[in-house]
């Protein structure tokens, strides 16, 4: 699973949706692994407001990534992006993937697992419905 | 009408994973239409942020892999980020190897094991695709993780493909109710297949006049391809579905 897919999604249960604890998933005994993909700066520049980058980063140091800076970098007519800035972030979004381990939700402290790079985030009966709909059934 | 190489799937176990059929090749035909194109072009310019496309219910990644590999002639540009959802785990797989062996263009992210959208984050998808199961059927089967909560039911993957409950509707519903969230607010567009016996009319009917979700959001919904005239009637449809 590539680092930026985890910037789109929270936890399955419903009812941890609405609450901020259940993004970003943390992540735990992650296996990473570098794959490497062409580097197209405008490709990232074009990513970056699809970023939360608040998130980013602490899944970032979740993985050991300490190098992303504070703010969310913008590039303005007098100062174009920083080319190694962008090399960083398209090594961490595009070409790290981690092949095992654990997604946590800090809300309800669901796991979700990863094997064989795909996270699997079906759930069990109990969690999978909103309640309305289990005492409808 | 542009023709582009349909992804090759050889190696792909259909005893497990559905088969390239008339729906999926609807999907790609209408996909890469003149009207979609045009369309898709518009409302997803080269210079503005990247759009999330996002396939539910991927089987061998025959559309996931289409739209990746032809992203440039059928956006205008190869910067859209692509990802991908089976409750199939072969599934994921199958569309992992398919897409990178038809030379992708625009960036494929992940396929994803889940129940429909549910491990997306809301506004994340700019354009979603499923081709559902829509086969009436008493019942639903269930999905993988539910064996022994539901007393010992076997898990039937192919059955998982095409069963899909009275109507053929209960899990189109479901992900009906669920594009309010899961559609970015601007931009957000969702193109469905949907059957004769799905009652297509009173879906779209229902769409226009804000019945599914809990907004109540009134969509635009048309119908932009169809196949497989049957006695004059139209078997498959693809409806476009946007704010
Ligand atoms: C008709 S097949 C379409 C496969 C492929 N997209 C194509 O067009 O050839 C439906 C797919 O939806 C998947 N599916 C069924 N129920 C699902 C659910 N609740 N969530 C996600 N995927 C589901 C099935 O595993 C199957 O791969
Ligand atoms: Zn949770």
């Amino acid at each position: 699973m590539k680092i930026l897919t985890t910037n789109y999604i929270s936890c399955a249960v419903k009812a941890c949706k609405s609450t901020s604890l259940s993004f970003p998933l943390h992540f735990q005994d992650a296996v990473l692994v570098q794959e490497e993909v062409d580097f197209k700066p405008e490709f990232i520049t074009n990513i970056l407001p699809r970023i939360e980058w608040e998130a980013l980063k602490i899944t970032a140091v979740e993985l050991g990534f300490t190098t992303l800076p504070a703010q969310k970098p913008e590039a303005t007519e007098e100062a174009p992006l920083d080319p190694q800035v962008l090399k960083d972030l398209h090594t961490l979004l595009l070409e790290t993937q981690v092949t095992e381990g654990k997604l946590v939700c800090a809300n309800c402290k669901h796991v979700y697992n990863i094997h064989q790079g795909i996270a699997n985030f079906l759930l069990p009966n109990h969690l999978a419905l909103p309640l309305i709909m289990i005492t409808n059934f | 009408m542009p023709l582009l190489p349909t992804p090759d799937t050889s190696h792909v176990d259909y005893d497990q994973i559905y088969e390239p059929s008339e729906d999926s090749y609807l999907l790609l035909d209408t996909l890469s239409s003149d009207s979609e194109i045009s369309f898709l072009k518009e409302r997803f310019p080269t210079q503005n942020a990247v759009p999330i496309v996002l396939e539910v219910g991927t089987g061998s990644g025959v559309v996931l892999s289409f739209l990746t590999t032809n992203s440039s002639t059928i956006f205008g540009h190869d910067s859209v980020l692509t990802l991908g959802i089976d409750v199939s785990t072969p599934a994921n797989k199958a569309t992992n190897e398919t897409i990178s062996r038809n030379k992708p263009r625009g960036h494929y992210l992940d396929s994803l094991t889940a129940n429909l959208v549910s491990p997306l984050r809301d506004g994340t998808v700019d354009m979603l695709v499923f081709n559902p199961p829509y086969v009436p059927t008493s019942e639903l089967p269930i999905l993988p993780g539910e064996e022994d909560a539901e007393g010992g039911r076997k898990l039937d993957l192919l059955e998982l493909t095409y069963a899909g409950g009275p109507d053929g509707m209960l899990t189109t519903d479901r992900l009906l109710d669920s594009l309010e969230k899961v559609l970015s607010k601007d931009r957000g567009v969702a193109y469905i297949l949907l059957c004769a016996q799905n009652k297509p009319e009173a879906v779209a009917e229902r769409l226009r006049s804000g019945r599914y979700g809990e907004e109540g959001i009134r969509w635009q919904v048309e119908k932009v391809g169809s196949s497989g005239k049957k006695g004059g009637w139209e078997v498959l449809g693809i409806w476009r579905i946007w704010r």
